[in-house]
């Protein structure tokens, strides 16, 4: 039998020069917290992409690593697994790749598998089950800086041995001893037996199969850091603990309100500049008005959005890294049990009250797929800033200002916060609905890892803004954009002896004296439609709309417009528009995350119904209840 | 099958993991759940025959924080009920 050798030295080393790649398509795969991210994006860096498989909704990483002699290798990042079990979705489309009969994936002619050197005994296991597959493997023992620095050790030598694939002891977070990355890459493939592979099935075989491999190679683990458990013991404090978890999330809103608002605002400014020097330059027509007013509106209204999207993801970025995130799904968890929930869905939802769009996206932090799906259904009712421009204007012009507890606290201010109230009470209330019929989780628990705390890593943050960045502009922009060109034409269409139609006589016109008996019963005419309808882009649109319609500038003649309003509505036509604007699904930014989120029109149009129902219902009650109680 | 924690106790009259106070430890024996969680928790270090460790209690006293073969994880009251474990005395957690 010929034995593996553990590929380290210089020897070695110079062959990777200038060697040719003997695979074309290598996974990367490992336990969840055992650095493999860190370790393809050291490896890959920019040359990645995201890739969703057909039909399922784990995400993957595509990348290429380039070797000293020029030549690329294809790296699969796939999704976090302990062991290779199909039951779980994650597990299920690692087992498929590897076995090479996932549609729309090469079969994958090796395997980098990233093992935390400080959990060997667990992780091992995984290892077990890989290498079973019988694909040539190489075996990263990761995190070694640790493992060291924590009095650990372990020998790569026997361990290879008994494994029958190369090991090799690495830190992706320093880049020691990755040349084996390179070593395995080009070396020819050696198939040695493995000397004894676990018996599956049964955990307890496994698991001392492992600590036996572990052994072989006199593994010793390190201590646990001490600053874990310190720092532990006072975010997790029954006292302190619940203190700093309202300094972090507090100071979570200020850093997104503080600076993501004025940055989003900034580039608005900037935006509508560009369109006005862009409207002087063009020649006036159609060509104009679709650039300026269909796609640089439209795409703008996508851009505004990711100054806060960039912040949150910061911020959720480092409080994931560095392990506060798990404390805080911890700390949380009791309150959100109460709703069927549980912690992991408390830091989304929190984000949703500034912006739906990136709290959905940071909603991939939960791992049951009913959990995360009712976290995203609710997200939207959270009072998000883009309902704060409509609440201002049209509580402003109908509800008189009148003190109601001392003089800070007004009739306004009330009718403001009792709208977050009702946006939160009716996503208590649909989520118990949906976690005790539809989403009930059968056979999951709160079972959450807490993994010491570690200084957060630039690159690895940096990557992931970027990824997040993109997979907003360009999935969810394609979308955005096809709808506000499509609000564009309905606005400039029919057209008479060349000309745009007045307003009125345009077709977004027609649709709203169309659906007016359809709103009639709320108290809105067939203006506010309009507008309703051209809110369905993003919500604060309606007042741009308003102002169009009556033919103000809704910047500078906002008294004009509020007392316009008040020909439009009447004080219980406005409750009712609040209302309806508290429970509406009027973004279509959120629904082309969500349909990106969880990969099928199913979520997002069943949603939108949903929201639209609950909104004009309790519309109805409003605008009813107001008329007999209000005058 | 749908599963409830609440309504779920273990068969045996013995010890479970939410009966051990903040510092006590024990002996995994057995899990009283559907085969998924177990799995999971015994891939997270909760094998039977292993020591686990009372390390800490959630601001709420619910979740609670175990250590287990090197590493800690969270669980719930209801979960951590339905989990047997044999209590190590004083003296034998010492010794171990």
């Amino acid at each position: 039998m010929s034995v593996p050798v553990s590929i380290q030295g210089p020897v070695a080393a110079n062959r990777a020069d200038h060697a040719s790649p003997v695979y074309k398509t290598v996974a990367v795969v490992g336990p969840p917290n055992a650095g493999k991210t860190t370790l393809f994006n050291r490896l890959t860096g920019l040359r990645q992409r995201v890739g969703n498989f057909p039909g399922v909704t784990v995400e993957h990483h595509i990348g290429s690593y380039r070797l000293a002699s020029g030549e690329e290798v294809s790296l699969i990042d796939l999704p976090g697994v302990y062991s290779l079990n199909p039951k779980s979705e994650d597990e299920k489309v690692t087992i498929d790749v590897l076995n090479g009969v996932m549609p729309g994936a090469d079969r994958p002619d090796a395997i980098i598998l990233v093992l935390d050197s400080n959990n060997l005994n667990r992780h091992l296991v995984l290892a077990g089950r890989v290498i079973a597959l019988g694909l040539p493997t190489l075996v990263l023992l990761n995190m070694a800086d640790e493992l060291h620095k924590q009095g650990g050790q372990v020998d790569v030598l026997p361990l290879a041995r008994q494994l029958g694939t190369p090991v090799a002891l690495v830190s992706a977070a320093t880049g020691e001893g990755l040349h084996a990355v390179a070593n395995f890459l080009v070396a020819t493939p050696q198939t040695p037996e493995p000397l004894e592979l676990p018996i599956f099935g049964d955990p307890r075989h496994c698991r001392e199969w492992a600590v036996r491999m572990g052994s072989h190679a006199a593994y010793r683990r390190g201590a646990t850091p001490e600053w874990t458990r310190r720092l532990d013991s006072i975010f997790l404090h029954k006292l302190w603990g619940g203190v700093i978890f309202a300094v972090v999330i507090v100071g979570v809103f200020q850093t997104i309100f503080s600076l993501g608002q004025p940055a989003s605002d900034l580039l608005q400014r900037f935006l509508d500049n560009v369109a006005v020097r862009l409207t002087g330059v063009l020649p006036a027509g159609i060509i104009s008005s679709l650039i300026v007013n269909g796609v640089w509106k439209g795409a703008g209204s996508v851009l505004v959005f990711l100054p806060q999207i960039l912040l949150l993801f910061l911020v959720i970025g480092i409080l994931e890294d560095s392990g506060y995130l798990a404390r805080a799904a911890v700390i949380s968890d009791k309150v959100m049990a109460k709703v069927g929930l549980n912690g992991k869905s408390f830091i989304p939802l929190l984000s949703a009250y500034g912006c739906a769009v990136p709290a959905i996206m940071a909603t991939r932090t939960i791992e049951n797929k009913r959990d995360r799906i009712a976290t995203i259904l609710i997200a939207p009712f959270m009072t998000c800033s883009a309902r704060l421009p409509v609440y201002t204007m049209v509580i402003a012009a109908f509800i008189p200002n009148r003190p109601v507890l001392g003089p800070v606290v007004g009739t306004r201010a009330v009718a403001m916060l009792s709208l977050y109230v009702l946006g939160f009470a009716m996503a208590v209330a649909t989520a118990r609905a949906l976690k005790s019929s539809v989403l009930r989780s059968r056979d999951v628990a709160f079972i959450m890892e807490l993994p010491p705390y570690r200084w957060p890593m630039w690159k690895s943050l940096g990557l992931r803004l970027m990824d997040r960045g993109n997979a907003f502009l360009f999935r969810a922009g394609t979308v955005i954009l096809g709808v506000s060109i499509l609000l564009w034409a309905l606005t400039y269409l029919p057209m008479h002896n060349g000309q745009p139609p007045p307003i009125a006589d345009s077709a977004i016109a027609h649709i709203g004296h169309f659906i007016e008996p359809a709103i009639r019963p709320l108290g809105f005419n067939w203006k506010i439609g309009v507008g309703l309808l051209s809110s369905f882009a993003a919500r604060e649109v309606i007042i741009a709309t308003m102002g169009t319609l009556h033919g103000v500038d809704p910047e500078s003649h906002a008294m004009a417009l509020q007392q316009a309003l008040r020909g439009d509505l009447s004080p219980a036509g406005a409750i009712a528009l609040l209302v309806f604007f508290a429970f509406a699904m009027q973004c279509m930014s959120t629904m082309a995350v969500v349909r990106r989120e969880t990969n099928s029109w199913k979520w997002p149009v069943l949603q939108f119904l949903y929201m639209t129902a609950v909104a004009y219902v309790a519309a109805f009650v409003a605008y009813r209840l107001t008329l007999l109680y209000w005058n | 099958m749908v599963f409830n924690f609440m309504k779920a106790r273990p068969a045996s009259p013995g010890h479970n993991l939410s009966d051990l106070a903040v510092g006590e430890s024990g002996i995994l024996e057995d899990f009283d759940m559907p085969q998924s969680i177990a799995e999971h928790l015994m891939n997270l270090g909760f094998v039977p025959g292993l020591e686990v460790l009372v390390a800490r209690s959630g601001p709420g006293g619910n979740p609670r924080v175990y250590r287990v073969d090197g590493t800690e994880v969270a669980l719930r009251r209801d979960l951590s009920r339905c989990i047997a474990v044999r209590p190590l005395g004083d003296a034998e957690a010492e010794m171990r």
